[in-house]
């Protein structure tokens, strides 16, 4: 399995590499981390002919603490989002997702950016941005433009991002100091993809869900903001009626396909059992103080 | 499309500068394999999934069959060639295999070796549950695991100068 043959790019910043994708056009494409692309193209299921390798752009690397909000360059890898002291304490849940992501040899090289701009639905990251309600920057040739994650997604492998466009990372809104949060993911064997997956941030006042999102994975062509199963939830003690009528909600967004992992039915079946197992952690991390 | 030029690939391989021109396309087990003539790693299943090409790169472990040769430009790769001690005797994990019999076909083994390696050097008295963890990208069809486990405490053990209370199964 030998991938067809292309020119490599290896620009120094991100005005060259948009700069790069826009005189190349279609047949371009960005490398990062490279395990959905190289994959792909030894199946010759992808032949770019021009490969602009993102490994030297400057400034994409960066784990930022802007207060409210966190910012993650576009190739931070899966082990670096593990390995941060600051997301370790203030956003806990990209750990948890990211130990779930493939192996470790793969966690060495794939990256937050690959995982989420690429649209596959059954990459773990999307979701979790949707649940962190994330927004995305895209440098392109007309400038920079900001796109909430909950607005990305389009289709399986359709996104928002235009032609000449680069993903160069993410913004994420900080939850509070000792919120609540749990991802979980059901799956065959390690390194596979979701038969189910469910990502929960929750925050609690006086034992009662003040705040609840709750997002899904590989369910559907594209990531799913559960936004009613988080309505139902709000006020609530979390109780076992009141779960299982959020996990009814969650399951009802669901469309997955039937495939190696489980007939659509058992994987929308899961789904519920994902979304209350994860409410039901994130409220015990919510009354230990996160 | 048109003839694609060869690029310039500088990389030092267990600790040896190396220079090479390269298609672009060129993977790097294959560079490893074909073009240096290291071919301790292995290629299994060619799709990142098996890890029998694991190599160390930068202190980290890559599955090299999922990587081109030209991404590894200005990096320090260390191959299962490179593992044994400057003396001639086996490196901790190479004894730790050989003694709590870590191996059957010894096809997943290179890989095993190298992902053990790093995971020891990032986790240096690492559990059960944690070598299980930090193989879990590679696989082995012959031997079930237990005793590769136990290689790897064997190494651990070694390194931080107990002896292992155990023997292979």
């Amino acid at each position: 399995m030998i991938p067809g043959p292309f020119a490599y790019y290896r620009p120094s910043s991100v005005a060259e590499a948009v700069g790069l994708l826009v005189r190349l056009g279609d047949e371009a494409r960005p490398l990062a981390g490279g395990h959905s692309l190289i994959p792909m193209m030894k199946l010759r299921m992808a032949t770019p002919e021009h490969l602009v390798d993102l490994a030297g752009v400057a400034g994409l690397k960066e784990i930022r603490d802007n207060g409210a909000t966190i910012t993650i360059g576009a190739t931070v890898t899966q082990a670096e989002l593990i390995n941060s002291e600051l997301l370790l304490r203030r956003l806990p849940i990209l750990r948890e997702t990211a130990l779930q992501v493939a192996d470790p040899q793969i966690r060495s090289k794939g990256t937050l950016g690959g995982n989420v701009a690429n649209g596959d639905p059954g990459n773990d990251m999307p979701a979790l941005m949707h649940c962190l309600n994330a927004t995305y920057l895209l440098e392109g040739p007309a400038g920079s433009r900001l796109v909430p994650a909950r607005d990305y997604y389009q289709g399986a492998y359709f996104t928002a991002l235009g032609q000449g466009e680069l993903l160069t990372g993410v913004s994420i809104p900080v939850p509070p100091l000792g919120h609540g949060y749990a991802y979980e993911k059901l799956k065959r064997k390690i390194g596979d993809y979701a038969t189910a997956a469910a990502a929960v941030v929750l925050t609690l006042v006086d034992g009662r869900v003040a705040t609840a999102s709750i997002a899904l994975t590989n369910v559907a062509a594209t990531p799913l903001f559960a936004e009613a199963a988080g309505a139902i939830v709000l006020g609530s003690t979390l109780d076992a009626a009141t779960v299982k009528r959020a996990a009814a909600a969650a399951k009802a967004i669901t469309d997955p396909a039937t495939d190696g992992r489980g007939t659509a039915e058992y994987r929308r079946e899961m789904t519920g059992v994902m979304v209350s197992r994860a409410l039901m952690k994130a409220a015990a991390r919510a009354r230990i103080g996160g | 499309m048109a003839e694609i030029e060869k690029l310039a690939v500088s990389l030092v391989i267990n600790g040896k500068k190396i220079q090479r021109f390269v298609e672009p396309r060129t993977l790097l087990i294959h560079f490893l394999r074909e073009d240096i003539g290291l071919t301790g790693a292995h290629i299994g299943c060619e799709t990142g999934h098996c890890g029998a090409c694991t190599v160390e790169i930068d202190g980290q472990s890559v599955k090299c069959c999922t990587m081109f040769a030209i991404q590894a430009n200005g990096s320090s790769v260390n191959t299962v060639e490179g593992l044994a001690n400057a003396d001639g005797t086996l490196h901790a994990l190479q004894e730790g295999f050989r003694q709590m019999h870590g191996l059957q076909c010894g096809y997943c083994t290179p890989g095993m070796l190298m992902r053990a390696k790093v995971l020891l050097s990032e986790t240096p008295d690492p559990t059960e549950e944690e070598i299980r963890y930090g193989i879990s990208g590679n696989l082995c069809r012959c031997t079930g695991y237990q005793n590769i486990v136990k290689s790897i405490q064997h190494a651990a053990a070694t390194l931080n100068g107990r002896t292992l209370q155990d023997a292979a199964e």
